[in-house]
Order: structure tokens, then sequence, then C-alpha cells
């Protein structure tokens, strides 16, 4: 019952959080340097993780799609395979968990840690709402990094599929047969739809860090439990997200 | 010149109405844990009052009410006569709260900390703020300080910015959560001299919050004693130094015991 009141609790600091930031919206221009600050931490700070492991998902996939395709002779497809998997499936859900793991946790320490030490409720005695100076900017930015972030996830994987398709012995498909048969099986709708599921992981498991952050009582032990929670939770919610959005999207 | 009932602004001519507090029947609680128990009280305004009290008292708590970061239980706290609860109150009169470990902003300059809240609030042009928060730092002695970072600072400068950053605020009511813990005892009674003396300057209401027994006799108006979650006493200093209420000669004067040492008949 506890377990349910807190889940319930944690749903309603979430939701009244994003009314208050999206209230602030019009502020959101004279916040432009801070904007900018969490486009470079959300951003390209996770570019790198994310370019490293698109290319080896990427690979794998044509690596299996190569192995069980050889036997009846339909390698060819490996590029639809790999295009579509990565576009409409892996690409966001990874770009999303990498930005849970590495933005997500470093966001719900430091507003935990501003929590703890008191800097949050110094910030509403000088009449600075909290939701619009630091979870607003980041609500916005993770909006404009993560279409970034999931295209460059999607072309890095696309290529180390063909890489792996052209070296493997067992597959030796031809890039630019890949590529075509890529291009035929794939639409600007995949990829679309994969860039709004990325759009709506991303929002809420920005929102969750920073509510999680915020609602931290106690001391510095805390604000470690408040950034395992925040990870798992993010981790549980795009799983959720992803089955009820992508049955929207079908 | 500053009328009685005026508090002045450290960094102009002009004057605003000294504000004070009044606490109506306050009773707090966390869950099952009574924090504050009826608590009634008048802090005048332009007076020093001071709040002491024993670890876990409430005094803590009793500022987090005044300042609108907690809501009571039960009764009301007014602000100029306008209820603290209310978010326009923070609005309509300017509080500072000194916190107990300075609460500065970590990732920004002391020169950011100080200028923070008239940039947010867009209440003057960088220009204005820069000639504010030199002021506030002059008046704090810690010119040379603007461009370190809250890392690099003492724990006596520390609480020095953090008075600075208040005095930016130009408070009408400015409070102080223990401002003289963990400091030496010469960092100490420079803290209470800096209290004193920007109560004098500018009339600002003044409630702080403390253990600091040479503090609270040297420069509060009033002060109260909270035991329990109870007043136990308000009274000047001088009277109460000659309070024949044991609790309260033994909270002032306590006497170290080692044939009868006080841990053993704690409460657990």
């Amino acid at each position: 019952m506890k377990q349910l009141t807190n889940i319930c609790a944690g749903i309603g600091s979430a939701v009244l959080l994003l009314g208050k930031s999206i209230g602030h919206a019009p502020t959101l221009l004279r916040q432009w340097p801070r904007f900018i600050e969490q486009c470079y931490l959300i951003g390209y700070t996770t570019l790198p993780i994310v370019a490293i492991l698109s290319f080896f998902i990427g690979s794998v996939l044509a690596l299996q799609a190569g192995y069980s395709m050889q036997s009846f002779g339909a390698k060819e497809f490996i590029g639809s395979l790999v295009g579509l998997s990565m576009a409409r499936e892996l690409g966001p859900v990874m770009v999303a968990i990498l930005v849970a793991g590495r933005v997500g946790s470093a966001i719900t320490a430091e507003l935990a840690s501003m929590k703890v030490y008191q800097e949050i409720d110094a910030l509403e005695t000088m009449n600075i709402p909290p939701s619009r100076i630091l979870v607003l900017p980041r609500l916005a930015a993770v909006l404009v990094m993560m279409p970034v972030l999931t295209i460059i996830g999607d072309l890095v994987g696309w290529l180390g599929g063909a890489i792996v398709s052209k070296y493997t012995p067992f597959i030796a498909l031809e890039p630019e047969k890949y590529f075509e048969t890529l291009r035929r099986f794939m639409k600007f709708k995949d990829v679309l739809n994969g860039l709004e599921k990325a759009e709506v992981f991303g929002f809420f498991v920005v929102l969750v860090c920073c509510s999680i952050g915020l609602e931290t009582r106690g001391g510095p032990r805390e604000i470690g439990a408040s950034v395992t929670r925040a990870v798992v939770v993010s981790l549980i919610l795009i799983l959720v997200l992803d089955y009820f959005v992508t049955k929207i999207l079908i | 010149m500053t009328s009685d009932s005026s508090t002045r602004s450290p960094f102009s001519e002009a004057q605003t109405p000294a504000v004070s507090v009044n606490i109506e029947g306050l009773s707090k609680n966390f869950g099952d844990l009574v924090v504050l128990r009826d608590i009634t009280l008048k802090v005048e305004s332009g007076e020093i009052f001071v709040l002491m009290g024993p670890s876990g008292s409430g005094k803590s708590v009793l500022l987090k009410h005044i300042v609108g970061l907690e809501q009571p239980t039960a009764g009301r706290v007014l602000v100029d006569n306008r209820d603290a609860t209310d978010p326009a109150t923070r609005e309509q009169v300017r509080m500072a709260l000194v916190f107990q470990a300075g609460a500065l902003f970590n990732s920004l300059s002391v020169y950011d900390n100080l200028a923070l809240y008239p940039r947010e609030n867009r209440l003057a042009s960088e220009d204005g703020i820069q000639e504010k928060v030199m002021r506030a730092l002059q008046i704090l002695s810690l010119e040379g300080k603007a461009q370190k970072f809250p890392s690099e600072l003492s724990g006596g400068m520390k609480k020095r910015v953090a008075i600075a950053r208040a005095l930016v605020m130009e408070p009408q009511l400015m409070m102080y959560d223990e401002p003289t813990s963990e400091l030496d005892p010469i960092m100490s009674a420079t803290i209470s001299e800096i209290i004193a003396t920007l109560k004098d300057e500018y009339h600002v209401t003044t409630i702080v919050v403390s253990h600091d027994r040479d503090l609270a006799l040297n420069i509060a108006d009033r002060v109260g004693i909270l035991m329990g979650g109870k007043l136990a006493a308000i009274a000047p200093p001088a009277e109460l130094r000659a309070s024949t209420d044991p609790r309260i000669q033994d909270f002032l004067n306590p006497r170290i015991d080692l044939k009868n040492p006080r841990f053993k008949h704690l409460e657990t």
C-alpha cells in the first residue's frame, strides 16, 4: 500500500512539475545560455557513446541477420532489416537508454544534491522557481537533441551493418546492394516514427529525473538512492512507453 | 535619515516600511512526530529576535514556516500581516534567509551568486546589478572575492558571502539559520557584529536561530527559548540571565558534571 502511495505521489509530483515548467515556457528565450549549455550536455557529450553503441548494434544485427538468412538465400535483404530495426526500434530505444543512464543520472544527482544542500530552498526564498531555471531548459534541450542523437545513431548503425556485411566471409554483401535494399524497403515515415518515439522517451526521462532529484529528502545517502531510483524508473518507463507509442504509431 | 519604522536600502536612499512577524498558534507534525506545539509570538518591526533551544527543538522548522518553505499543521504565520504560505507574500515582502551551510550555488562564482536574485527577477540592468553586488561585497569586506567559487572559500567567508547575497535582496526581513555554527570564536563574534550592524544601519527586522549564547545575549533585543517544540521563555537578554527557571539556567549555563553525566539520563 505504501509503495502504491509513493508511486502515485511520484506521478503527481512529475505532473505538477511539468505544469509549472510549461507555465514558464515564455521565459525560455531569455534563458538561451542555459538552454545551449543543456544542449551541449545532453547532445554533444552523449554523442560518442551513441555512435559507438549504434555502430556495434548495427554490426551485430547484420551478423545475426546474415547468419539466419544465408540458409534461404535472402541475405541481400540484410540492409532493409538493419535499416528498419535501427530506425523504428533500436535507434530510439538505445539512445533513450543511454540518455537515461548518462544524462538522467547526472541530472538527478545534481538536483538532489542542490536539494539536500538547501540550494533549492535558497532559490525559492529568492522567488526563483526551480522549475523555471533548472527544469525548463533541460526539457527544451532534450526535445531538440533527441532527434539529432537518434538520426546519428541510425546512420552509424546502418554503416556498421554495411561494413560487417561486406567483410564477413559468409555474408560478403556489397554496400551498394545493402543500401539499395535499405532504401527500397524503408519509408521516410519509418525514420520519422523513430524520431517521434525518441522525443517521447527523452522528454519523460528528463522529466522523471528532474522530479526525483527535486523530491529528494534527507542527507547525502539519499542522493545515491535518488539516482538509482531515477535510472530504474526511467528504464521501465522507456519500455512501457515504447509499447504504447509503437501501438499508436503502427 | 532612517525613520524608526522604515527599513533603509543598503544601495540607495529608498526606505520601505519595516515588517513584523506574527506567529499564531503554530503547530507542525511530520507524520507522528510533533515538532512544534502551539507557538504564539510576535517579532516587532526593526528588532533582533534570537531563537535559541536545544538541537531538535524545532527552531529551523519555525524559520522555514516564516519564509513559507513549510506548511503549518495548525495555526498561521503572518509576515507584515500577510499569510506566509501565500506565494504572493514573498513577492510583496522582501525576505532573505541565510542558510546554515550558506546554500551558495557551487557552480556559480561569488559574483554570480549575488547577481542571481536581481538578474532572474529582472530588477536592474547589468550595470545596476554590478553596482549592487560590488557594494554588498564591500559592506561584508569581500571585494577581492567576486570571481572566486564557493569551493575556494573558508567557512567564515562562505557565511559572509551568504549574508551579502541576502543583502542584495534589500530585505525588510532578514533571517539567519545558525549563522555562527562551525566557526571559530573570533569569526563567530565577527558574524554577530555583522548581524547587529546590518540591523542598526538598515533597520531590518532580524530573526536569528542559534545555539550561540554569546551572540544571543549580546546582540538580541529579545530572546526566545524553544524546548520540545514549545516556547519556554521570551525575554530580553538581561531578564533571561536573571531567570530562576532551572531549565533556562541549565540551558544558558550548562555545568559539565563528570560524576553524574547527562547522557546517562537521556531519553532513547
